[in-house]
């Protein structure tokens, strides 16, 4: 069920109406039943998958969660008996106890995602390899990648790690914890939700609010205005561009990194801006994935504020606890010890971003696109960490930090930096990238940018001025943004300007929303994830 | 107390560590920075800082991170 | 109070402009392609008529009720639309059958040869004007296509909802009218061009229907036979699309079988006087008005005949009737004699 069919507005509509018609204690449960209908609808075999991780990491949870209350009660009940060589010793046993628990499950998740993910990149890898000894090849094995296994098992794992941790008990009731891995609104493209978060709002029981359920519907409105009229328009054009990698070459490829960061822009956040405006409708906060990613000015930046959730989730569990491991404080002393105390704070840093990011480059897809495209990633943000001394001294001697123009300039140059990143979404292979990449420079076709030849990608005059229009309008409302809800502010207003602001809105989806018939509805691009 | 101010003040000499409350909330310490922190804790205090301690209430001030040291020493 | 108020002007104004965006969008079918207008049009006539033709273009295009009625008094409608499918045909027949029970329903077998829909517009034109009712939503079941969905017949704009950039004059001025287009179904073209090269059927794999076809069609035979009407299966004479021999064979044994007659107007070239130089307008696809008018006298004769069609021409309310379509019949008539430069002669 795409956020984009009729069946699934259908589905939305009869779910909001049972919610708030029902007794409120069955409101979860119903919630439940609509997530598992829904994933039902993507497909019947999935269902395998999504239970064998909800009560695998279930029941794992449930033991380390166990064996913490056992432990803080022995050691209460025995603390005059022990001393502190005694405690450390038993706390230690315990704690291989939960670690086990914690290793087999990880091992069991990941393991499930890695064989569904991976398994034909690493037999076409090992072909490769092959058939440089002439051997022959493998042939590849048909697995279907569940719906959405890469976020619901990274929200596991998460949860797992936090209970582990301490920072949150163990969920003892299985079905709520189902309801944790498999809510609807987030199950195909994230946000990677935390325990501590969702489980707050998830299971309450919620009155009817109706200036929730309007504020819901409003940003979910908002998030069709981007996909629809936005992303799935400016599709067109991108899947022009890179179906034709021997057409469109030089300046086509600088429009169609623009184009795609739009669509991928449009498309990412508008399907996120339809997940927590659903949530909210049914009185459920759900974390917030992006915080307007284009108006920072590095890269580190910008990593802060766009998908968040999967960047906060590399961070939390996995950069600190690589970064912070013993072996990893070794690996510093070793450093400091040879070349000195400023390397020795560094280099661990960085190969522990290095892990972090070829993981994210992995996470995204089984590709060595992808791989490179995490590895890109890393050495930009390498490479202005260590020009920092130098950027220091420049803004030393000339005082432009704050001026406004400088501070465009830094946008615009991040924004030119994810463009040229994200060129590795785009074509299947590696070579194809980098040959798409060099043109720019030695194709020397600017005429096309201004010809008329960018009217033959699929996209008409009155289509740009569209996706121009579109663009300005999520410009403004970024902007409008920084100070403070938008629907807040619209909320304010004389019903007269509400009523024609929303109502015009949802009239612009219906007639300029790319939809219906002669089109493939497109899929949202996270899902394959 | 001054020993941890000291290895903060190296690290953002701009920083007033005595009065900001808001660290990690206002992105004063990124995450490499809490690395770089941690390494330089563990070896000052001779405490280890797990990836379990890393959560904002323990890293907004200096305060707060300081108590956390304290209560790692109390438990070694 | 005052929200009340609010809330019922909200809506009213939420109803009354998306309804109007809908008339607005969806087309009109007045101008250009007017084949659309045809299945709504029936409507709009006054439902005593004996004999109804069911079919796709082959009978649209090819019998012209205005002869039937003026040669032998026969009164007869055509309920024909694009590539109309047998399933539109069946469900278009049932359709007519809540308004009137003909004597005779002439059906063209040309569609036999598809067992699903093959192209969305064409389900389009050929459904959107029928008149709600349960065999309406029957027959959209029947012919959705897999990218198809049901709410966008119930709700056009959904269909229609990007042809604002494509809007015409027309579309302005026949929002809330219409202006007929056919002439009792019969779609009127005086041009001429000749049959020429008429390409050989390519082998297909598999001669036979499908199943879905001849299910329509037996439940076309059973309806009639239901209501006691008298069903004609016909193949027009249409070089192109290729009627294979083998096809033949199938529906003259279907025929007699259940008894029904069939007449294959390819194979009567000589008794309907057709002259595929002189009486086609696109190469022998579909009959001009020249053609059309020799297969009506044929089968008006055969109508009357054989299948003992009483003339009407001795009812004045209905002759008054047809005397003032005849008199718009003629007019068009001239009017594309003109259109092409012909005289009637030609």
């Amino acid at each position: 069920m795409l956020f984009t069919s009729y069946r699934f507005l259908g589905f939305l509509a009869a779910l909001l109406l049972l919610y708030y018609i029902l007794p409120k204690r069955f409101q979860w449960i119903l919630l439940l039943a609509g997530s598992y209908v829904f994933y039902f609808a993507a497909g019947p075999s999935f269902l395998l998958y999504i239970l064998a991780a909800t009560v695998t990491t279930w029941f794992a949870a449930r033991r380390i969660g166990d064996n913490l209350t056992r432990q803080r009660a022995y050691l209460k009940e025995h603390a005059e008996q022990m001393d502190r060589g005694a405690k450390k010793a038993y706390k230690k046993g315990e704690e291989r106890i939960r670690r086990r628990w914690l290793a087999a499950c990880l091992l069991l998740n990941l393991g499930v995602l890695a064989v569904v993910k991976y398994t034909n990149f690493v037999i076409s890898n090992i072909n490769g390899v092959l058939s440089l000894f002439g051997g022959t090849g493998l042939s590849p094995v048909s697995l279907v990648l569940p719906l959405g296994i890469s976020f619901y098992t990274f929200q596991a794992v998460g949860y797992l790690i936090d209970v582990y941790r301490g920072t949150v008990p163990a969920e003892r009731n299985l079905p709520r914890f189902a309801l944790f891995i498999s809510f609807f609104p987030q199950l195909i493209q994230g946000p990677i939700s935390r325990w501590g978060d969702l489980s707050r709002t998830l299971y309450q029981e919620h009155e009817f609010d109706g200036r929730q359920v309007a504020f819901g519907l409003q940003r979910m409105l908002w998030g069709y205005f981007k996909k629809m009229v936005v992303a799935d328009r400016v599709l067109a054009a991108v899947m022009t561009i890179v179906g034709g990698p021997e057409v469109y070459r030089g300046a086509y490829i600088l429009a169609g990194m623009v184009f795609y960061t739009l669509q991928l822009y449009a498309d990412f956040t508008g399907g996120i801006d339809i997940t927590i405006g659903v949530a909210e409708a049914l009185g459920i906060q759900v974390q917030e994935n992006f915080i307007r990613p284009y108006f920072s000015k590095s890269l580190k930046e910008y990593w802060r504020r766009w998908h968040v959730s999967m960047s906060s989730w590399f961070r939390d569990y996995l950069f600190y606890p690589v970064s912070t491991s013993r072996w990893m404080q070794r690996f510093t002393r070793f450093v400091k010890a040879r070349l000195g105390e400023k390397p020795g704070r560094r280099l661990p840093v960085y190969l522990s971003t290095f892990v972090v990011w070829l993981a994210t480059g992995v996470w995204h897809g089984a590709s060595w696109n992808f791989i490179v495209w995490g590895l890109a990633n890393w050495a930009v943000l390498m490479a202005s960490e260590e020009l920092e001394p130098l950027y220091g001294k420049f803004h030393q001697r000339y005082a432009v930090r704050r001026k406004l123009w400088y501070r465009l300039f830094q946008v615009g140059r991040l924004f030119l930096l994810v463009c040229i990143l994200n060129l590795f979404d785009c074509y299947p292979s590696l070579s194809l990238t980098f040959g798409a990449f060099a043109s720019i420079f030695t194709a020397g076709n600017w005429e096309i940018l201004w010809d008329g030849s960018l009217l033959a990608l699929g996209l008409s005059a009155l289509d740009y001025g569209i996706l121009a229009c579109g663009t300005a309008l999520m410009l403004l409302v970024s902007l409008s943004q920084r100070g403070g809800s938008v629907r807040e502010k619209i909320a304010r207003r004389p019903y007269a300007v509400r009523f024609a602001v929303w109502y015009g809105l949802f009239l612009i989806v219906l007639l300029m929303g790319i939809y219906g018939v002669g089109y493939d509805a497109s899929q949202f691009i996270y899902n394959q994830f | 107390m001054e020993e941890l101010l000291n290895i903060l003040r190296e690290m953002h000499p701009d920083v007033d560590f005595e009065k900001e409350e808001h660290l990690i909330d206002s992105a004063v310490l990124d995450s490499m920075d809490i690395v770089t922190l941690i390494t330089e804790i563990g070896e000052e205090f001779d405490v280890t800082i797990t990836a379990a301690d890393i959560v904002p209430d323990n890293f907004n001030s200096a305060k707060a991170l300081y108590a956390l040291i304290q209560r790692l020493e109390d438990e070694t | 109070m005052r929200r009340a108020l609010k809330i019922v002007l909200s809506a009213l104004i939420v109803l009354g402009s998306l309804f109007f965006l809908q008339r607005l969008l969806t087309p009109k079918y007045v101008d250009g392609v007017v084949e659309g207008a045809f299945v709504a049009e029936y409507y709009r006539d006054v439902p005593d008529h004996d004999v109804i033709f069911v079919g796709d273009c082959e009978v649209y295009e090819n019998f012209s009720p205005a002869v039937l009625w003026e040669e032998y008094g026969i009164n007869s409608y055509i309920r024909g639309s694009a590539e109309q499918y047998i399933w539109q045909s069946y469900y278009l027949l049932e359709d007519t059958l809540r308004y009137e029970t003909p004597k005779a329903v002439v059906f063209n077998i040309q569609s036999l040869q598809f067992s699903e829909s093959q192209r969305e517009a064409y389900n389009r034109m050929s459904l959107e004007g029928m008149e709600w009712s349960p065999v309406k939503v029957r027959a959209i079941l029947a012919s959705m296509r897999p990218e198809e969905h049901f709410l966008d017949y119930v709700f056009p704009i959904l269909r229609y909802h990007s042809r604002w950039s494509e809007l015409t004059g027309s579309d302005v001025e026949y929002l809330f009218k219409t202006k007929p287009v056919s002439f009792n179904g019969y779609y009127m073209r005086v041009d001429v061009r000749a049959a020429e090269n008429v390409p050989e059927g390519k082998p297909l794999a598999d001669y036979s229907f499908g199943e879905t076809a001849w299910k329509y069609l037996d439940r076309m035979v059973e309806l009639c036979g239901e209501k006691g009407i008298q069903l004609i299966l016909i193949k027009a004479p249409s070089l192109y699309p290729y009627w294979y021999p083998q096809w033949e064979e199938q529906v003259e044994a279907y025929a007699a079988e259940k008894n029904l007659p069939y007449i294959n107007f390819l194979e009567i070239q000589e008794e309907t006087g057709i002259d595929y130089a002189a009486d086609t307008y696109d190469g022998g696809l579909h009959m001009n008005l020249s053609g059309a008018e020799k297969l009506s006298r044929y089968m008006g004769r055969y109508l009357a005949d054989e299948a003992g069609i009483p003339d009407r021409r001795g009812e004045t309310e209905l002759a008054g009737r047809w005397a003032e379509k005849l008199a718009v019949y003629e007019a068009e008539k001239r009017a594309q004699y003109e259109l092409y430069g012909m005289t009637e002669e030609d």
